[in-house]
């Protein structure tokens, strides 16, 4: 009975390790799509690309941080701010992910910059 | 010969298999900012005139509505009406002159101030009331076909600042190696500071479109540098003309980002 158990938990465990492989590996390659199309510009079917790729694997940071770059590139600021907060959350360590958002935040706070003396 | 080749094939082999397993690319991106303020029910825009105090060595309102008028033309879509840059100071003085012409003070209130006697924002709000004469703007609206119209307070003063002020100077070791150390000091320093205050006002109907935007910006030089007023209000309007453009019209702002595999 218990090398039964023993043996049921383990094959979850590697099914479960494979799916998570499996799903990695789609949301990669809608990543690499994403950026083959985003360094030709077109930059809104780069979006469709990295949305599906945080659908597919909600804990990829590279998604994520991608995905931000596009909204950032496309004027959606509120959805960029979210999806770099999300891709830091993933990878909190990450120096690339880190520089693109303070990057992103400069150039937020410069134009809702308005002093009063 | 053999060898020297074989080695350079192995570096340009290297370097496309580096280029190949790369997993972050640099992607230059252009991030436009949406305009603060919907203009999109005009075609013209009409740089008025500023209310102006602080140093007599630059004419805030002159040079003021000549650079944003420059900027806009380059960097908005908006048609920008060319005509003189109104006397707001004077128009001011007169319609409250007006308000009082009976009292016994109303020969005085016609007089205009002297620049000289206007140092800070302070000096300018009396004549602040000019802001909110819809009927004044209207008519100046009808003159020029309806535009939007900007107009404001502009505050160039000198200004100068002693204390402790770090600076970075070039050392030379012992072993005759440069480097450059971050040295404290006790600095005395002068230069301008200019506050601006721009109204945006309906020419159709001559009311205020917003609660306007107030920027302030300071610069200090050296005591020996002597650098001139305009200079400095030139520097000092390159910071602030980017978010006055950003409250008009929409702005790219360049730059380059990291994506990651």
């Amino acid at each position: 009975m218990r090398v039964h158990m023993l043996t049921a938990v383990l094959l979850l465990g590697v099914l479960s390790g494979a799916a998570y492989a499996d799903a990695r590996a789609d949301a990669k390659a809608q990543v690499e799509f994403g950026i083959s199309v985003a360094q030709k510009g077109l930059w809104k079917e780069a979006i469709y690309r990295w949305e599906r790729a945080t659908q597919i694997d909600p804990n990829y940071a590279a998604a994520f941080n991608d995905l931000a770059i596009a909204y950032e590139h496309e004027g959606l600021l509120e959805k960029a701010g979210a999806a770099y907060e999300r891709a830091l959350k993933l990878e909190p360590n990450n120096p690339m992910v880190r520089q693109n958002f303070e990057l992103f935040k400069e150039i937020h706070d410069r134009t809702n910059q308005s002093q009063t003396p | 010969m053999t060898g020297r080749i074989s080695l350079k094939l192995l570096s340009v082999g290297l370097l496309v298999g580096a280029a190949g397993c790369a997993s972050f690319y640099e992607i230059p991106i252009e991030t436009p900012i949406a305009a603060k303020l919907d203009v999109s029910a005009f075609q013209r825009v009409f740089i008025a005139g500023f209310l102006s105090s602080g140093t007599e060595d630059v004419d805030g309102n002159v040079e003021t509505v000549r650079l944003l008028r420059s900027q806009l033309r380059m960097k908005s879509n908006l048609k920008v009406v060319d005509a003189d840059a109104l006397p707001l100071l004077e128009v001011a003085t007169a319609t409250s002159a007006e308000g009082q012409a009976a009292g016994p003070g109303a020969s005085e209130a016609r007089e205009t101030p002297k620049l000289a006697s206007l140092k800070t924002e302070k000096d300018l709000e009396p004549f602040e009331h000019i802001f909110a004469d819809a009927d004044y703007w209207k008519k100046i609206g009808e003159e020029y076909q309806n535009p939007l119209i900007v107009t404001g307070t502009v505050v160039f003063t000198p200004h100068s600042q002693s204390g402790m002020v770090q600076r970075e100077q070039e050392v030379i070791d012992a072993l005759g190696r440069r480097r450059v150390e971050p040295v404290r000091e006790y600095m005395e320093r002068k230069g301008f500071i200019l506050a601006e205050k721009f109204i945006f006002i309906d020419g159709r109907t001559g009311a205020q479109i917003s609660g306007g935007e107030t920027f302030r910006e300071e610069r200090l030089y050296n005591q020996n540098d002597n650098t001139p007023a305009l200079s400095s209000y030139f520097e000092l309007m390159d910071e602030i003309i980017p978010r006055f453009l950003s409250t008009l019209s929409t702005q790219r702002v360049r730059g380059s980002r990291v994506l990651i595999k």
